[in-house]
């Protein structure tokens, strides 16, 4: 098996063995981001020759015992909204084109104190507004599994990278399913942690109520792994819970006897394509076999949650992005007499359609007069969301939907047509809404072998029980060593 | 109709800086200059992908001056956004409070004109953050963010619309700043702008139930430019209604130079703020544990000090009044007391001498230069007889000028009373015989001519001489 082949656990097995060095590794990756970096285009940034650098050093470290632990020098891959200190953030924005964070984001300052190596950072819509990563300032990312394709988003980069092995970890973020459907699009492992599970700080903002970071791997093992580096109290982010510190792999009991799984009949009805729905319906027979229980229920509140999402999604984005003045850094105008202008022209010129699409709907339903009828009602529904979902998991351990209504759609299929690109997000937001954890991994792969993702959700700080169902069924199925991205053009 | 057929109706909008070491929601100082942009971090400075931290202090400070001003403690509060841009906020939102405040429903109680007790009722009481400033270069070409200021604590205090004149307003606003002194939240250094009020002014015809239109003068920060900004104000909308116009509700900027009021901005500009929940922070929730906690711990406030002087030192309602109404003055006489043991004397001293000075320099009490040993020392030179009251009077303008014992000021300018009589004596029978009509005049019974001699020998002793060994020497030189 090729060095780009294995998993982050089987890197650290053979790092620990002295098969392989970390400088093997890097430059390993290295060389198949610059094979496939022309096809995939997953990087805003790359930091190669960092990277490479930082390999040695850990390396002499590592010989010395200065470091000892045994995840240093495995590479990641992280999403371009993370900020890191002395390396742009750009949020694949025009806006923040050359912004460099004078800080480190919390869960990168914990990647660093583990001293993995940062290989890039990773392309996304344009503020993590997008379903597809094609509304990037800078580059289109392609599918591996076809780079005729998307990869989803807003993390596509992250996924594609992932899936196309220049990176055997990547971190990304998730407001309404971005880690989870690219994921499902690219055939990897995708995971939305509970909200307050891991630190905001650094993470630049789309919707504070809704964002949250979470690891993308090839498999379920390294998603425990890299969710024990990040989660944690951090005293910077109020909205992060205090919890006790877990190992999440040793919930990896690769036993789901007796687990009781609920599935929502909303999320198999319209609008869900046939080989998904079939694929998912194997899936579930596949956990019956194992020993689960399983039970169909009814979610119904699940019709309004995509507009509930949109509504609260945007609001907090008008605010957020607010900052985006062209008076204390990011992109200026060049043309300008007056204050005024400086905010229009700098805030016309820097932002996508996307973004303003959003920011504009976000002004609109928290303006006087309007704010009763959209965000205060958003709000109760989202009360009435999470109520639903309390009372189903007084019933069952885990629910399990579709990660995604489709499989990875064409190029420039949906993104001149928002409220389709906004529905490839229809299974994924109510677990944004609810705040719950939510785990989406490949469950077989549709006619023209696209990957297709199954979501897991679990209650609050219950990402055991997602990990371990999850971890379970992939060791039953064995999805990666059946299909492989193809790259087909 | 006349200005005497119009009520006048103010509401004070007031912003008071909290004295906390850090900012509300990072650790940047607080403390007022520095070079621009020194006390700023990531995150007040709105880097992306910060986040604030409610400093804790700042809650319990609005807590402490909500119980101060008889307010109720919401048990359940938030914090909301904002929304606007303009350069110096620099996320283009503030942190403040809109629909959940943490204290309200309180009063404070003032004196009329009439001298009758009058509450004035606060609506509520929230905290927020202050912005940076701007700094505009002499051309105009340019102007510079300076974010120092930004996060800075402050709170706002919100009045009902239950003062009636800018003498009501004024006293108003110094029981507030009074208040916030007393329990230590704020500095309240008004020409610093850690204290400065937005005044909403509207008049009615005497009688009228419904409000008039109101006016709102931002960020006045002058007692005296509240009192004249008001008057102006009041007499401008009776004219406009006199003259059969309308009055618009605009925000005004008051110019102290030209002594009118401005228009700030135009009715197109007319602000949607978009107020939400700030989804970066909790809710803040008060134990009724901790709200007790505070209570018991509020030093002594001015009301309880009034009573005890009454009581303990024997003061009048007067002088118990004035000497409370500041913090330091009230300090300023305890202390003194405490070390000379003449309240009466401490009294006079600060609310007639003391008192004039700072007029006429047009100070503060919290700027009085010299120390309350200062004062006590000074009055138990007098009371020792080592200086004449006349003698301590020019001892007090020096302490204004030059603080330093009083001791020591007196032995410097050689301003030490003569006692000696026989000293005394040589310059009552010097006058004596220098003013044979004043001398004939007092033998011819008028008494007062005595004064006048008196006031020959201290001009002599240039006020050294003592003023009681002085008489006595000349009613018996007189009487031979």
């Amino acid at each position: 098996m090729e060095i780009i082949d294995l998993t982050v656990h089987e890197l650290q097995e053979k790092l620990k063995n002295k098969e392989l060095t970390v400088t093997e590794i890097t430059k390993a990756y290295i060389d198949r981001i610059n094979e496939k970096e022309k096809d995939v285009q997953a990087f805003v940034t790359t930091l190669t020759d960092e990277a490479l650098e930082k390999a040695k050093t850990i390396e002499e470290d590592k010989e010395t015992e200065k470091i000892q632990n045994e995840l240093a020098g495995i590479p990641i891959g992280i999403k371009d909204n993370m900020c890191t200190k002395g390396v742009k953030t750009t949020c694949s924005s025009k806006m923040l084109e050359n912004f460099v964070s004078p800080y480190d984001a919390t869960v990168v300052e914990k990647v660093n104190n583990e001293n993995l190596i940062n290989l890039g950072k990773l392309n996304m819509d344009e503020f993590a507004m997008g379903a597809s990563t094609e509304y990037s300032y800078f580059k289109k990312t392609k599918n591996p599994w076809n780079l005729n394709k998307v990869p989803g988003g807003s993390s596509g980069g992250s996924a594609a990278a992932v899936a196309a092995n220049m990176v055997p970890w990547a971190l990304g973020s998730d407001t309404g399913g971005s880690i989870r459907q690219p994921s499902a699009f690219c055939g990897v492992v995708g995971l939305k942690p509970t909200y307050g599970l891991v630190s905001r700080y650094g993470l630049v903002a789309f919707a504070s109520s809704l964002d949250q970071i979470g690891p993308i791997t090839k498999d379920v093992e390294d998603s425990a792994i890299l969710l024990n580096i990040i989660a944690g109290h951090d005293e910077k982010d109020t909205t992060s819970i205090k919890t006790e510190k877990k190992d999440y792999t040793k919930c990896l009991k690769n036993d789901v006897k007796g687990v009781k799984i609920g599935i929502p009949k909303e999320y198999f009805g319209e609008g869900i394509n046939a080989e998904v729905k079939q694929e998912l319906e194997k899936s579930i027979k596949k956990y019956e076999e194992l020993g689960a229980v399983v039970e169909e229920f009814s979610l119904d509140i699940a019709e309004y949650a995509l507009a509930t999402y949109y509504i609260i999604a945007c609001a907090e984005a008008s605010s957020n992005l607010g900052r985006f003045d062209g008076i204390r850094y990011g992109y200026r105008t060049k043309n300008y007499s007056n204050l005024k202008d400086i905010y229009r022209n700098s805030r016309s010129e820097g932002f996508g359609a996307e973004v303003k699409r959003r920011i504009i709907l976000g002004t609109y339903v928290l303006s006087s007069g309007y704010y009763d009828a959209y965000y205060k009602k958003a709000q109760q529904v989202r009360t009435l969301v999470k109520k639903e979902f309390a009372k189903a998991f007084e019933k069952y351990d885990i629910i399990l939907t579709p990660t995604s209504p489709t499989v990875a759609f064409d190029l420039n299929a949906r993104s001149t047509n928002p409220l389709e690109m906004y529905l490839a997000d229809i299974c994924t937001v109510s677990v944004n809404i609810a705040g719950l954890p939510g785990i989406s991994i490949p469950c077989g792969v549709d006619s023209e072998g696209m990957p297709i993702g199954m979501q897991l959700i679990g209650n609050y700080f219950e990402e055991e029980k997602i990990l371990n169902a999850a971890y379970t069924f992939e060791k039953a199925i064995n999805f990666r060593e059946k299909y492989k991205p193809e790259y087909k053009k | 109709m006349s200005k005497e057929d119009y009520e006048v109706v103010i509401g004070l909008e007031t912003h008071a800086e909290l004295s906390t070491k850090t900012k509300i929601f990072c650790s940047c100082p607080t403390e007022f200059g520095g070079e621009p942009n020194t006390h700023c971090c990531p995150i007040c400075m709105a880097m992306p992908g910060t986040l604030p931290v409610l400093n804790e202090r700042v809650v319990e400070y609005a807590v402490k001056a909500g119980l101060a001003t008889n307010c109720e403690i919401s048990r359940n509060s938030k914090n909301d956004r904002k929304n606007y841009f303009y350069p110096d906020l620099p996320k283009a939102y503030q942190i403040s409070q809109f629909d959940k405040p943490l204290c309200e429903k309180g009063y404070v109680e003032i004196e009329d004109e009439n001298g009758e007790k009058k509450k004035i009722r606060l609506t509520r009481i929230h905290i927020e953050e202050d912005a940076g400033k701007l700094n505009h270069d002499e051309y105009g070409r340019e102007s510079l963010v300076d974010l120092n200021r930004a996060g800075v604590p402050l709170i706002e205090i919100v009045s009902e619309p239950d003062i009636r004149s800018a003498d009501e307003a004024e006293k108003y606003l110094r029981k507030i700043k009074s208040i916030l002194e007393y329990i230590e939240v704020s500095d309240c250094k008004m020409q610093e702008g850690s204290l400065r009020a937005d005044v909403n002014v509207s008049v009615r015809k005497k009688g009228e139930t419904k409000y008039g239109t109101r006016t709102e003068m931002k960020n006045m920060n002058s007692f005296r430019s509240i009192v004249r900004g008001i008057e102006y104000e009041v007499d401008r909308q009776i004219e406009v209604l006199e003259n059969g116009g309308k009055i618009e509700q605009e925000t005004l900027r008051w110019d102290d130079v030209s002594g009118r009021t401005f228009s700030m901005r135009d009715k197109e500009d007319a602000q949607d703020y978009r107020y939400f929940p700030d989804p970066d922070l909790v809710a803040i929730k008060l134990s009724n544990e901790y709200i007790e906690n505070i209570k018991n711990n509020l030093p002594e406030l001015p009301e309880s000090r009034r009573k005890r002087y009454l009581d303990e030192y024997k003061l009048t309602e007067k002088e118990a009044n004035l000497l409370t109404a500041s913090k330091y003055t009230s300090n300023l006489f305890e202390e003194a007391t405490k070390i000379c043991n003449n309240p009466k004397a401490v009294s006079n001293w600060i609310m007639s001498d003391i008192a004039k000075i700072l007029n006429e320099k047009e100070m503060e009490a919290e700027q009085i230069p010299f120390t309350a040993e200062n004062l006590a020392e000074l009055i138990q030179l007098i009371d020792k007889g080592t200086i004449s009251n006349a003698i301590g009077k020019k001892v007090l303008v020096e302490l204004f000028e030059n603080p330093k014992a009083p001791s020591k000021i007196i032995e410097e300018k050689g301003w030490v009373q003569i006692s000696d009589e026989g000293a005394i004596k040589e310059i009552v029978l010097k006058i004596i015989e220098a003013n044979p009509q004043s001398v004939a005049d007092y033998k011819a019974g008028k008494d007062k001519a005595i004064g006048f001699l008196v006031g020959q020998a201290m001009k002599e002793t240039k006020g050294k001489a003592n003023p009681q060994i002085l008489n006595k020497l000349f009613m018996e030189e007189l009487k031979k």
